[in-house]
């Protein structure tokens, strides 16, 4: 019996473009399982990004529309208000959703729109080569920070998903890493959460997610799970920060 | 009888799935990639595979295509 097989969400022949290691590859993955678990692949449109994550459009076989930098929560707004019977969905790294395109990001939240967002949490700008980003670690080494992230000059890193959770229209909001099987497992969980909450009308529904980036981080894939583990983690706590579905409170 | 698929076109030689199998049975190989990094293989003599998909839920390419219990 076989038990696990490439999704067929995936575009045929499909391989990842992402460097060795990666966590990227795992996002994409847990996204095409779920558009076919849930059997939305012909019903959704993807609001691209700008960054390592812009590639998802290449891999998954679904309607897509490239964004501006920062702005896919704008662009997603529009898909979703003008075509409210599909399933409209973004991904993006923490530069482009925490940094250009905070704004879009949280008035998306606060507006209560029908809409998932998903946030590729790398410490740094992978694409352009690794430069200090709004959730760069305190200490951390970047190529624009080489003395490391220092408190006084560059102050702290943004936590998203409690970011998010404080809007009054987020529906869920929960952070997942993908550094261990029980994690990947968990994210999965969380991100069939964010996407129902749309299905059901609910609101905003979002997902930070812990990833590496060894090329930047200058580490085998090892190590960058490691430092997930042992440096972001800590900083960034895993958990549920909002789920206006629980009612054990 | 539980086994992987590895495509080798897909790997990319981050070596995740060597530390993740709980049995040790995927091990770096002696064959090389286009690139000239080594690959993996699957060895599994003494049928000990249990079919948990762990190496496949962490492989960050797809590499490993299908796996059967």
């Amino acid at each position: 019996m076989q038990v696990f097989s490439i999704p067929k969400s995936m575009k045929e022949n499909a391989k990842f473009t992402f460097c060795p290691g990666c966590d990227h590859g795992i996002a994409v993955r847990l996204v095409a399982e779920l558009l076919d678990e849930m059997d939305l692949k012909e019903k959704t449109i993807l609001a691209a990004s700008i960054g390592c994550s812009v590639f998802l459009y290449d891999f998954l076989d679904i309607d897509s529309i490239e964004a501006p930098h920062g702005r896919a929560m704008a662009e997603a707004t529009g898909v979703k208000r003008a075509r409210p019977d599909k399933f409209v969905f973004t991904y993006q790294g923490d530069g482009d959703f925490a940094s250009i395109g905070l704004a879009e990001s949280t008035h998306a939240a606060l507006r209560a729109e029908n809409l998932t967002g998903i946030c590729i949490n790398n410490t740094t700008y992978g694409m352009t080569g690794g430069q200090h980003g709004p959730t760069t670690l305190i200490g951390q080494k970047t190529t624009t920070s080489p003395m490391g992230r220092f408190r006084e000059t560059y102050g702290y890193p943004i936590r998203i998903a409690e970011h998010i959770a404080l809007c009054e229209g987020t529906a869920f909001s929960a952070r997942v890493a993908l550094d261990t099987v029980p994690h990947i497992n968990q994210a999965k969980k969380a991100l069939r959460k964010a996407f129902q909450v749309q299905l059901d009308g609910l609101g905003y529904g979002f997902v930070e997610i812990l990833s590496t980036c060894p090329t930047n981080w200058k580490m085998t894939p090892d190590e960058a799970h490691e430092r997930v583990k042992n440096e972001m983690i800590p900083v960034f706590p895993l958990g549920i920060f909002k789920d206006v579905t629980d009612i054990s409170e | 009888m539980a086994h992987i698929i590895i495509d080798e076109t897909r790997c990319k030689s981050c070596f995740i799935c060597v530390g993740t199998c709980p049995k040790g049975l995927i091990k770096k190989s002696d064959k090389v990639s286009k690139l000239g990094d080594n690959l993996v293989e699957f060895k599994d003599d003494k049928n000990e595979c249990l079919g948990c998909a762990m190496c496949a839920t962490r492989c960050p390419d797809m590499a490993i295509t299908g796996v059967y219990k």
